[in-house]
């Protein structure tokens, strides 16, 4: 603990006053979001305690607000501050599940294009190359479009969210793939890379135990950039009508649900679930940019 | 410089029959389309007859071969969901798409230039702080929020704008635009705001930082040397300099723009391709969406070659190195 404290990586981020600010509203997010179920002032997926009689109330502090909903309700009554974080609860599943996939799947191809060269290296960075000419909410679009197509409708809904992250990691593997191929190039013509094979260790041995953990730094930082994208893609495709099924609201569902009555004037329906968007997102982002300056020793 | 382009577009075929093989490989695999088009009630013989009939008793290679060749014809086959051809929907909603997408782009130009410009010469002024704190703002915006927001803004509060479709359109042939009318152009304001944000931002931060770069160099002073006066420098010399990263990310942002229209789109309803392809994705609608990933993808690959022959004409130290690399 005492070593934690006393390293460079803790100098720099209590000196940012911004980083310290994003890092706790990015832990009030996420814990928020962790223990919703325990937390939350209400149930918003227990039917027994809706009454419509609750519908369209305003945040608490407007003239007709009720104290019991801080951020008012919804349509069905629904508290609109609870029912954002357990949107939260699947918006952060699914981005950090997508990031891991992306990740692991991006350093599997990336280190083997990298070690391996040759055929293997053109072929791997040639489709990773085609991927990138395409924005990756298109490519996540169009692999959410095949699973409705081939699944058949009741077992989509069920599996909806798999599909997502599926949809959301194969967007992004190509920029991991890139960063460790690169670094893995550098790392194969070292001398320990050279000692082992010599010792007679199996390449992928030598990959998985010896190359790996030294292309692993800049993986770090493209994985926390990533987990802000890939909430906003997440909140995108659910906001667009193909993300999550209504049934397990995400943010991104909550704010396209609210949009409809924007015109009513109920505005809190749909905006507040907007600004924890923005929030996580922002914050998780600025965590990113400062870890990706941290460990830059070019900048130290 | 013609050797230069015809590498360049050997280069795109590849691409483009990658795509066109996966766009096959969904219009053909999945979902069942003789059960679709057959609907209920069919003998046997009517169901090969169809099978015959659409080619899907040949082998794999001759198949596609026979899509590549009704797709550069510009057949798709027809619309599970509207049972309408794709070429005539797709052809329908492209002018709005177009239309959005170069209003977004060209507002992105002309607002995002000057202000990386004025960013760029006065670093410490409160209006650049506050341009670089909105810059920070438009690049953590998703999208569909910004469009809600300006709704909630200037469509419902102060109500001065319209907050869906296209308003007033005029036919012009088969090209249907909003731009001739008042209430088309009132229409378009909103979403084009929407889209260009984003790249607006973007364009803004990489001339201030190209800017500021430039005006580093040795013949910026030698040319202050020379008495020439600071408009001269900043725009004759500083500005031109910025230009080729320019150039390239505006082109790639331009692909940008037409993925996120889908999402302006949706949140405008406004009748463009995106708006029928999101559709399409929601009612597994295979063939649009084959023929979108097709139109894309040609996009995408043309907007790609135009950068690259841009570079050429705007930066001629390529001219020079490829001429001397001949000789």
């Amino acid at each position: 603990m005492r070593a934690f404290f006393d390293s460079d990586l803790w100098y720099s981020f209590s000196r940012s006053p911004v980083t310290v600010l994003s890092a706790i509203v990015a832990f009030v997010c996420v814990a928020g979001a962790a223990f919703a179920p325990w937390l939350a002032p209400h149930n918003p997926f227990d039917l027994a305690t809706l009454n419509l009689m609750d519908a369209f109330k305003p945040p608490a502090w407007e003239a007709e607000g009720d104290p019991a909903f801080l951020l008012g309700t919804d349509n069905q009554g629904r508290d609109v501050l609870s029912a954002i974080m357990f949107g939260a609860r699947i918006s952060v599943v699914v981005g950090i599940a997508a990031v891991l996939f992306a990740t692991v799947l991006g350093v599997l191809l990336g280190l083997l294009a990298g070690y391996l060269g040759g055929t293997v290296d053109a072929v791997l960075m040639r489709i990773a190359d085609i991927q990138l000419t395409f924005p990756s909410i298109l490519v996540a679009l169009l692999i959410d479009g095949v699973a409705r197509a081939v699944l058949p409708r009741d077992l989509h809904s069920e599996v909806a969210i798999y599909v997502l992250i599926f949809a959301i990691g194969i967007s992004n593997w190509p920029q991991f793939a890139r960063t460790v191929r690169g670094s893995a190039m550098v790392e194969r013509s070292k001398e320990y890379v050279q000692a082992a094979k010599v010792i007679g260790v199996p390449p992928f041995a030598i990959m998985i135990r010896h190359v790996l953990p030294n292309v692993m730094g800049p993986v770090l930082v493209i994985a926390t950039l990533n987990l802000g994208f890939a909430v906003l893609t997440e909140a995108t495709l659910s906001f667009l009508g193909v993300g999550v099924p209504p049934t397990q609201p995400s943010l991104g569902t909550l704010i396209r649900v609210g949009n409809d009555f924007l015109f009513s004037g109920e505005w809190w329906i749909t905006i507040f679930p907007g600004v924890a968007l923005i929030m996580l997102v922002l914050s998780v982002n600025l965590l990113g940019d400062w870890l990706r300056d941290a460990l830059n020793p070019k900048l130290r | 410089m013609p050797a230069f382009i015809l590498s360049r577009i050997l280069q795109a075929i590849p691409v483009l029959l990658v795509v066109a093989l996966l766009s096959f490989a969904m219009f053909a695999y999945v979902g069942d389309p003789v059960a679709i088009m057959l609907g209920q009630d069919y003998t046997p013989a009517q169901r090969d007859a169809l099978i015959q009939d659409l080619g899907l008793d040949q082998p794999f290679l001759a198949q596609f071969a026979a899509f590549l060749w009704k797709a550069v014809q510009g057949e798709f086959g027809v619309s599970y969901r509207l049972s309408r051809p794709v070429a005539e929907l797709i052809l329908e909603r492209a002018p709005a798409t177009l239309e959005l997408a170069f209003a977004a782009a060209l507002l992105a130009l002309l607002v995002g230039v000057p202000m990386g410009v004025y960013t760029g010469l006065y670093r410490n002024s409160w209006l650049s702080r506050f341009f670089l704190t909105f810059s920070l703002i438009g690049v953590s915006l998703p999208t569909f929020l910004i469009g809600i927001l300006l709704i909630l803004c200037f469509a419902v509060w102060l109500g001065w704008l319209p907050s869906f479709g296209r308003g007033d359109v005029v036919q012009l042939g088969w090209w249907s635009t909003g731009l001739l009318t008042i209430g088309g152009l009132r229409a378009l304001i909103l979403p084009a705001v929407t889209l260009g944000l984003l790249q607006l931002t973007l364009i803004m931060r990489l001339v201030r930082a190209e800017m500021l770069e430039v005006l580093r160099t040795d013949y910026i002073k030698f040319a202050r040397a020379r008495g020439l006066t600071n408009r001269a420098i900043h725009f004759g010399h500083a500005l031109k300099n910025t230009l080729v990263p320019v150039i390239t990310i505006t082109g790639l942002q331009l692909g940008a723009i037409i993925a996120f229209a889908i999402v302006t789109e949706t949140v405008f309803q406004w009748p463009g391709m995106g708006l029928l392809f999101i559709q399409s994705v929601a009612a597994a609608d295979i063939p649009v969406m084959s023929a979108y990933l097709l139109l894309i993808a040609l996009l995408f690959v043309t907007i790609n070659l135009i950068v690259d022959i841009l570079y050429y004409v705007v930066d001629p130290r390529l001219r020079i190195g490829r001429g001397a690399a001949a000789r």
